[in-house]
């Protein structure tokens, strides 16, 4: 069981003038053999976060740590990360049969490759004979857990996953959700599940970090994040899974804050990021200008929240 | 099994165009090779006694200057002709993968520098190039070669260079890069076996203009140098005596043109089968005009669209096999499906827009009680023009980039109500006002792109607006955007419809916003609608066995995490192959010799929710979630 920490990392694409900070100075723990679930809209930085992890994307400042050592990454290396992307027809080779595609990804070597390919298939509920067929031959379904299977022929330590169930039809979806909750657990590895769709993420994981633009701006364990959500942007996502969609507000500030677009991450607002959209920020109450002029940092006596008024609402 | 390339090729032969290609390109080779062995002594056979002869019998295209065969010298010119032409392109497209691929394996820095150099080089005209170099290398064919070459390499660089960056972004290189493989492996293994037709296709036609360019350049001089010739020496000795024999150089000119044709032809024969896959022609649709109409359904109140026996054919499948509903003015009914269960086609059918070679046909397609597969073109346009509304998934798409969006917008009510500019722009501020945009008068100039995704959902609402639509289509509007976005939409419509009177129908997949939104649910399986019933009765009153596992499938808030997912077995049915009888049935828990034997029809009970199962009454006693979970699909 490994750790993963995200130490102050911030990701930057661009220039100094044009450039997008896409993830701006995240803390992150991923205990070992649990599973955190890191929810946000598009744009908010996650998959960026994770591709960083495994080296994908430059990181501009801080440090990935796996069990308080930097993590290596190299030719020779065996990487201790591992990924499984959202579409699972882009990400296997529609030239190499899935055989292949697992067997590149195993450090074995010989008649040992085989076998292991054989165990992974397995693994995953696929039949060895699956090993000599396309990409282009298997459904989407298929195709992610054979992205799951070639994931684990490195033997990681920690599993990154990024929107794997976004791209599948809704009855293939659960399968693979059952799957990657099974493995997770027989080889207790730590675990990043990612996902916009919060349903999901609440069955998958133990503990939900919620990203606005770049940020964390709730952590803790998933029973504590939903059942008593701090941060307003947490409750705007919790609402709008589980409550009917309504006419809109009585209250015209109401109304005009929840049809604010959403900010562009390359100007993010001063202060609190999610201030012009906030309904319980200054927009509609009055006296929180605190908001506007200074960003609030996590923090929180059950969990972690970056909310001035988190306590007090 | 086959890898999928090997059947586009198989295709393109298949073709008439293909196989005539390839056919003349197999004969220009096979004389290439064959020519120079067999006929060389007569093409070189001098004869002084009858220089510059016409076409005779024995000399069927006459004698050159020495009395030399001129038809015997123009077969053994292919050898080289074609020899060097193939070299120059080898030369050019070896140099231009070198600098194509260089960026991805030199890394970010070095990378950017050869992608400046190739930038430059392509701004320069190959001709041009290729006569600068051919003074550089000297005069001969070794100069003209490399000449021609490395004139096609920047072109080729640029080619390789762009089809490289999009392969090394797809998620199969970045797992391998994960994976620890080095960047020449990358490469070879992942990079260039997916980048190879295009390739191919190119450097084929590369070849028919080195062909060119090489007979230009010999016709010059600058090329092939005597006693050696090839067709473009030829021609530029036949030209001299043009009027006297125009034989001599027709026959060279022939070759050439014969030649280049053969290399062109086939590459753009290939191409086509290879860019077939990709970008499939939309044409208007062609509607089969209905079967005799049947009395219309008596009701209280004139539906808004009413539709009965929908069906949808493409040539070996019919994806939308008899889909009867009713909409009536301000009602919100969902259709929710898989990929491949129809619903898209269904809307698509509404708003007449399947292309060919699908076609409609229906016992009954009634817009606002007027029978749309019957009304003449210009009538249905404007009827749905000015009273149907489409909102699509992807608003990127559905605006034409070019256009301010205000522009857009306005268009419809030119179209349609023959408003002047001024006036129709104006409406089309008030419409974005009216779809909640902010600052509509200044975001109207604004071009789509300058909209966020949320924001261009409502300008496509807002277009829909221009008339006074009776019904708004909404193909998974929501789909590409952010869950909380998602509600400002799904919140918009809502009030349209309450404001407006206006019937709605929601296209989706997921089955938690169709609960959330809408009034009556339509689930929709393999081209069928299996149960239509009022959303509040989800799930607890959810009839047939597809809509009660969809729904266990799906997490909810509620859902127990300790317990595995409720697992669908099988697979989604191709529309190409639906099964006999009940097309769920395969997948069914409680499906019997009677569910593989016959569809069963959608019945509606007392209450006027409908199912279409055999074993309706005995599901409400299943668990919701069922209790063997199934692994595997």
């Amino acid at each position: 069981m490994s750790e993963l920490t995200f130490e102050g990392v911030s990701v930057r694409f661009g220039g100094r003038r044009h450039g997008l900070t896409a993830v701006d100075g995240v803390d992150l723990t991923v205990p070992g053999g649990s599973v955190v679930g890191l929810v946000g809209e598009s744009g908010s930085g996650k998959s960026t976060l994770a591709r960083a992890a495994v080296g994908l994307a430059p990181l501009h400042a801080g440090r990935i740590l796996l069990d308080g050592e930097p993590v290596r990454r190299g030719r020779r290396s065996r990487p201790a990360l591992q990924m499984v992307f959202q579409d699972p027809y882009s990400s296997l080779d529609p030239r190499m049969t899935i055989g292949d595609s697992i067997a590149e990804a195993t450090p074995r070597r010989g008649p040992a490759r085989r076998a292991e390919v054989t165990r992974l298939l397995d693994l995953v509920g696929l039949g060895a004979d699956r090993a000599r067929a396309y990409p282009g031959q298997l459904s989407g379904g298929q195709c992610q857990r054979v992205a799951l299977a070639r994931a684990l022929a490195g033997d990681p330590r920690v599993l990154i996953a990024d929107e794997i169930t976004s791209a599948l039809d809704v009855s293939i979806q659960g399968a693979v959700l059952n799957l990657v909750r099974e493995v997770q657990r027989e080889l207790r590895l730590s675990l990043l599940f990612i996902s916009h769709d919060l349903a999901v993420v609440r069955y998958v994981s133990d503990f939900i970090a919620v990203m606005y633009l770049g940020r964390i701006v709730e952590y803790g364990p998933a029973e504590a994040v939903l059942t008593d959500p701090s941060h307003p942007y947490t409750r705007e996502l919790l609402a709008a899974v589980s409550e009917p969609v309504s006419t809109g507000e009585a209250d015209p500030a109401l109304r005009a804050v929840a049809d604010v677009e959403p900010a562009d991450p390359h100007a993010p607002p001063p202060g609190c990021r999610f201030h012009p959209r906030c309904p319980v920020g200054p927009a509609v109450l009055d006296g929180r200008d605190l908001c506007r002029e200074s960003e609030p940092v996590p923090q929180g006596h059950r969990h972690l929240a970056a909310c001035h008024f988190a306590a007090g609402r | 099994m086959t890898s999928p390339a090997k059947s586009t090729w198989a295709g393109v032969l298949r073709t008439p165009v293909g196989a005539g290609a390839a056919g003349l390109l197999a004969a220009v080779l096979l004389l290439a090779v064959l020519a120079p062995l067999l006929w060389s002594d007569q093409a070189s056979a001098v004869d002084t006694g009858r220089i510059l002869e016409g076409p005779s019998g024995e000399h069927w295209m006459g004698t050159d200057g020495l009395g030399r065969d001129i038809f015997f010298r123009v077969l053994v010119a292919t050898g080289l002709s074609v020899g060097l032409a193939l070299l120059a392109t080898a030369v050019g497209v070896g140099a231009g993968l070198l600098l194509g691929t260089a960026p991805m394996l030199l890394g970010r820095r070095a990378g950017r520098l050869v992608t400046a150099v190739v930038n430059i080089a392509v701004a320069f005209p190959g001709l041009l190039l290729a006569l600068f170099f051919a003074v550089v290398f000297g005069v001969g064919a070794t100069g003209a070669v490399l000449a021609i070459g490395f004139a096609l390499a920047p072109a080729f660089a640029r080619l390789a260079q762009t089809l490289v960056a999009k392969v090394a972004g797809l998620d199969y290189v970045a797992a391998a890069r994960i994976a620890g493989l080095g960047r020449l492996r990358l490469l070879v293994r992942h990079v260039l076996p997916n980048i190879a037709e295009p390739l191919v296709v190119n450097a084929t036609i590369a070849a028919g203009a080195a062909l060119l360019t090489f007979s230009g350049l010999s016709f010059l001089g600058l090329g092939v140098q005597a006693p050696l010739y090839d067709w473009g020496r030829l021609l530029g000795d036949g030209l001299s005596s043009l009027y006297v024999h125009p034989a001599a150089a027709l026959a060279p000119g022939t070759a050439v043109v014969v030649a280049g044709l053969a290399f062109n032809l086939f590459g753009e024969a290939i191409a086509k089968g290879i860019g077939m896959r990709t970008t499939p022609v939309l044409l208007r649709p062609r509607v089969r005009s209905a079967p005799a109409a049947r009395p219309a359904v008596t009701g209280e109140q004139e539906p808004v669209l009413a539709v009965d026996d929908l069906r949808v054919a493409f040539p070996g499948s019919t994806p939308v096999r008899g889909v009867s509903f009713a909409l009536r003015r301000g009602e919100a009914v969902g259709i929710v499906g898989e990929s491949g269960s129809g619903k898209t086609l269904t809307a698509l059918a509404l708003a007449q827009l399947i292309e060919e070679p699908g076609e409609v046909s229906a016992d009954r397609l009634d817009f606002l009680g007027r029978p749309l597969l019957d009304l003449p073109a210009r009538e249905r346009r404007h009827l749905l023009g000015t009273s149907f509304a489409m909102v699509f998934q992807d608003p990127m798409t559905s605006f034409n980039p070019t256009q301010r969006i205000g522009r857009q917008l306005a268009e419809v009510s030119e179209q349609h109500d023959g408003l002047t500019r001024g006036q129709a722009l104006d409406r089309a501020v008030d419409r974005l006002q009216a779809v909640r945009v902010p600052a509509a008068a200044r975001r109207a100039k604004q071009f789509p792109h300058e909209f966020s995704g949320g924001m261009r959902q409502r300008a496509m609402i807002g277009m829909g607006m221009m008339g006074a639509p009776a019904l708004i289509v909404a193909d998974e509007p929501t789909t590409a955007l952010d869950v909380t976005v998602q509600r400002q939409v799904l919140r918009l419509l809502d009030s349209v419809r309450t404001a407006d009177d206006v019937a709605l129908l929601l296209i989706s997949h997921d089955i938690t916003v169709v609960r959330q939104f809408c009034e009556r649910v339509l689930v929709m399986y393999a081209g069928r609608i299996v149960e239509d019933l009022p959303a509040a009765d989800l799930p607890a009153r959810a009839r047939h066995p597809y809509t009660r596992a969809l729904l266990a499938a799906v997490p909810d808030m509620s859902t127990d995490r300790e317990r595995p997912l409720a697992v669908i077995p099988g697979r989604p049915v191709d529309p190409a192959d639906v099964p006999r009888g009940c097309a769920f049935a395969a997948r069914c828990p409680l499906a019997d010799e009677q569910c593989t034997s016959a569809d069963p029809p959608l019945v509606p009970d007392e209450d006027g929710r409908r199912v279409a199962c055999w074993h309706a009454d005995a599901v409400t006693g299943l668990p919701l979630v069922a209790e063997e979970v199934r692994v595997g699909e």
